[in-house]
């Protein structure tokens, strides 16, 4: 079941990656790349990663992908690329591509037992916090969330404080990068454009 | 059929050959982009697959939900990326009324 469920999601994931790439419609390819990351978040949650499962269709699918249509369809991007495509760039693009692939396949080949543990679930109580209590439910129990929240803010918390620092400087960023530099127009400009100038009535006494 | 870790890395090598291609054919500079972000995801799937196999470890120090902040942390840092990346296309978009890379030559030599 669990290999069936693992190639379903892998063929669907892999099958709109390469929708992503070969649609000719942006919409189209963004919507097959969040159909991709929903499938991959599904392949996080067979590995028991649930938390991340969400973060991903929260921020991932949810967010990132919904930026990514805003901007196609204010950009109005067009449908077709209407220069005609270079047969032989393609090809050299699918000959590397098959080449990484190949080199995976090797290295995954020449390690068929290196990268499978024995017992991967036997042995995961080891894995406990050593000031852990035998009340303790057994790892694969745990909350992953708990962990992950556990793990962030004791050994990781200086990487966090720095992304925070990261996502503010990036947020002052876009708002830099895209505010609009038209000439600015002078407070007279705008005032005579509403009503003409109001003559000022004391102003002879000033000057006299 | 047992599912191992290594079907894992091969899916994961798959998806980032296809990333690959597409930010080298495609001329569309927010496909690239897309593409960009699908190599990213394609690590994190090694990421958590490695987190997930990986937790026979002797040593109590060892933590094998690492993988998974790690992978928190990218989709934190990759979430600010796009939205600077998207900033800057469409700035170069006011500029030039295009998004394709063939028309943004300015620093071709």
């Amino acid at each position: 079941m669990d290999a069936l469920f693992f190639w379903f999601f892998s063929f669907i994931m892999i099958v709109s990656a390469l929708g992503v790439i070969l649609n000719r419609n942006p919409v189209a390819s963004a919507l097959c790349f969040a159909f991709s990351l929903i499938n991959m978040a599904a392949l996080f949650i067979m590995l028991n990663a649930y938390f991340l499962a969400a973060v991903q269709i929260l921020v991932t699918a949810g967010g990132v992908m919904v930026l990514f249509l805003f901007i196609i369809m204010l950009l109005d991007v067009q449908a077709a690329e209407h220069v005609p495509r270079q047969k032989i760039w393609m090809g050299f693009t699918l000959v590397l591509a098959l080449f990484f692939v190949y080199l995976v396949a090797l290295t995954l080949h020449a390690t068929p037992r290196g990268f499978v543990p024995e017992n991967n679930l036997a042995t995961e109580a080891q894995t406990l916090e050593p000031g852990a209590t035998p009340q303790t439910p057994p790892a694969d129990l745990l909350d992953d969330t708990q962990r992950i929240g556990n793990r962030l803010f004791t050994h990781f918390v200086a990487p966090f404080e720095i992304t925070s620092l990261l996502i503010l400087v990036a947020t002052i960023g876009v708002i830099v990068i895209c505010k609009q530099d038209e000439p600015r127009r002078s407070p007279q400009e705008d005032i005579s454009r509403e009503a003409p100038p109001v003559k000022p009535e004391k102003e002879s006494a000033f000057t006299l | 059929m047992e599912i191992t870790l290594n079907h894992y890395l091969a899916v994961a090598a798959v998806v980032f050959a296809i990333g690959m291609m597409g930010v080298i054919m495609r001329r569309n500079l927010i496909i690239i982009y897309m593409s960009l972000e699908m190599m990213l995801q394609a690590a994190n799937l090694t990421f958590v697959a490695f987190s997930r196999f990986y937790n026979h470890h002797e040593s109590p120090s060892y933590n094998h939900i690492d993988g998974q902040v790690f992978v928190f942390f990218i989709i934190t840092v990759a979430a600010a990326e796009i939205a600077v990346g998207l900033a800057l296309i469409v700035a170069l978009f006011r500029l030039r009324q295009t998004t394709q890379v063939q028309d943004l030559t300015t620093l071709k030599f």
